[in-house]
């Protein structure tokens, strides 16, 4: 609080510090306004010169044409693979981050080394992995992507949910096992609700990187299991881009991720970070 | 954090023999599944592309006798390649202190309470948590060079047509490229120094400004120490990012006009994958994993020297 500073001079900083805000937000989501409105053209408001900046009507026969040409099959196919691969990674990570936090396994080196596989590029990966699918089959299948996404995601989970498990008190679970629970009625029944914000968190951040990815998925796939951000390259061409599909698959491919980080927003700086910062 | 000595000296009642064996083993046991798949998607590949690129399998021969390091020789020899370093580290150099300046301009905006402020947040995320190739896909419609907003935006202020083909022209896919992906990422700057700031000691703030001193000087005093060590895990987390930058690129421009905007990436992407240089391609990229691994050390060890 500053001292000695009059109600009015206060309300004029707060309204230009509004004016700013308003101005900043206005920009950093145009693009995502005009996403949304290409969306809802027609295709002559689309390829209007000079450019309309509002639709003459809301109408949803861009995204009606996705669905009747089948191209949703592209979110499906992200929803299936995101979903799942995030379900066993956050059973099979977090089971581990336990193992980790409470019992040490491995010492700092395993901890390090895992948190090291986050860092390796992908691209260096992605080539040997295509190889050594071809060889086995798995090009092209749901169980491929999935385990590579699995894979891709483990590490992340293992090092955000140490830092949750680590954070839970351990006489808690400590008298837990004097009352004379077992070390997995422990695990579900005290640490579970413990961390469970930080398990849904943590969850809903593994989803949207293996909904995001685009590498791995073009690499991986050819025609059944393409997810929708391949699909998306597939409408840019040399000469004409399919605009209408353009925008209505780019905002049914962001709408999932919107509501999940909203409801998830307390906890979204800790996640992007990689845990280093709590906000 | 290893707290587990005092774990076990707390259970008392234990049930069968199989249970206290799988009791006895469960640290091992509930970490084996991660590790495993770990190990098979993470570090198999790795070991089989080192071996690889000691060979000399191309699209054409399959020669699996060892040559030493020929593929690897052959990268300093590689133009091209070095050309997609310079191509990241432009975009890096530029991209990175820009998000930066951009998040801390947007964190100042930010910092002191105001009702509403949560949903401008909310609202100011979107850019990051969305696909970047969904980000690439945008600015390359809003970039249009006849049905996209910018040019109309830029011709209003300047006052005449102003054709600019973005994508295409090679004095303008650079713009475009840091353009998309410092819309994409000041978000994520943003983020991580709002909340920074807002654990700087408050009363710190309050006695340097009783005392009268100037804005810079707080800030160089007080704020910047107290918040480097989150701008350098953000740099350290986004510098990775833009090292390995591909989506976006992909999206916008494809690498071109011809393989000016190809970054070590998509280079690495077309030697694999159209050329099926199979063992060179390992050898690239354990070029790219040095590169990265060096970088990662460095400002490791500077963080470590900065505490």
């Amino acid at each position: 609080m500053r001292i000695g500073r009059l109600p009015a001079r206060k309300t004029r900083i707060l309204a230009v510090r509004y004016l700013g805000a308003c101005v900043v937000t206005l920009l950093f989501l145009f693009p995502v306004y005009w996403l949304f409105m290409i969306s809802f053209k027609t295709p002559d408001e689309i390829y209007h010169v000079p450019p309309l900046w509002i639709p003459g009507q809301i109408q949803f026969s861009n995204y009606y044409v996705l669905f009747k040409d089948g191209d949703v099959f592209a979110i499906l196919n992200s929803l299936i693979v995101a979903g799942v691969s995030s379900g066993i990674a956050i059973v099979l990570g977090t089971l581990c981050a336990y193992s980790l936090a409470r019992f040490g396994t491995g010492g700092e080196n395993l901890a390090m080394w895992i948190i090291s596989q986050r860092m390796i590029p992908p691209i260096a990966v992605v080539f040997p992995i295509f190889l050594i699918y071809v060889y086995f089959g798995l090009v092209d299948s749901y169980f491929g992507l999935i385990l590579l996404y699995t894979a891709f995601n483990l590490p992340y989970v293992i090092w955000m949910m140490r830092g949750y498990i680590v954070d839970v008190p351990l006489e808690l679970e400590e008298s837990a096992l004097v009352d004379g629970l077992n070390r997995w009625e422990v695990i579900w029944k005290v640490v579970f609700p413990m961390v469970r914000p930080g398990l849904m968190a943590t969850s809903v951040f593994t989803f949207v990187f293996a909904w995001n990815d685009f590498l791995f998925a073009l690499v991986l796939t050819r025609t059944e299991v393409i997810t929708f951000p391949v699909m998306l390259t597939h409408y840019f061409g040399g000469q004409s881009n399919f605009w209408a599909k353009i925008a209505a698959m780019s905002v049914l491919g962001t709408l999932p991720i919107f509501v999940a980080v909203s409801v998830m927003q307390r906890y979204l700086v800790r996640g992007i970070s990689l845990g280093a910062v709590k906000g | 954090m290893t707290v587990s000595v005092s774990l076990n000296g707390a259970e008392q009642r234990r049930p069968s023999r199989f249970g206290r064996m799988l009791e006895d083993r469960l640290p091992y046991l509930i970490a084996a599944p991660a590790i495993l798949i770990l190990l098979l998607v993470g570090l198999f590949p790795l070991i089989y592309s080192l071996i690889v690129s000691f060979q000399r399998i191309t699209m054409t021969e399959n020669d699996t006798s060892f040559v030493g390091f020929l593929n690897y020789a052959e990268l300093f020899r590689d133009a091209r390649l070095w050309a997609s370093l310079g191509h990241t580290a432009i975009i890096t150099a530029i991209a990175l202190p820009l998000e930066l300046l951009v998040g801390f301009l947007m964190a100042q905006l930010f910092i002191d309470r105001m009702p509403g402020r949560q949903i401008f947040v909310a609202l100011l995320v979107l850019p990051t948590v969305i696909s970047p190739i969904v980000a690439g896909a945008t600015w390359r419609l809003m970039f249009d060079v006849r049905f996209g907003p910018i040019g109309q935006i830029l011709s209003f202020f300047a006052g005449e047509p102003v054709r600019i083909l973005w994508t295409v022209n090679p004095a303008f896919v650079y713009p475009a490229i840091i353009i998309c992906e410092v819309w994409q990422w000041s978000p994520f700057m943003f983020l991580l120094l709002l909340a920074a700031l807002s654990n700087v000691d408050q009363s710190q703030l309050e006695a340097a400004e009783i005392d009268g001193a100037s804005y810079l000087r707080v800030l160089r005093a007080i704020v910047l120490p107290a918040i480097a060590p989150v701008i350098a895990v953000a740099c350290l987390i986004r510098g990775l990012d833009l090292v390995r930058i591909f989506d976006i690129i992909w999206a916008l421009t494809e690498g071109g006009p011809g393989s000016m905007t190809e970054t070590i990436s998509l280079y690495t992407y077309v030697q694999g994958f159209s050329q099926f240089e199979i063992s060179y391609t390992a050898a690239i990229s354990f070029l790219v994993i040095a590169l990265l691994t060096l970088i990662t050390t460095l400002v490791l060890k500077r963080m470590e020297l900065a505490r």
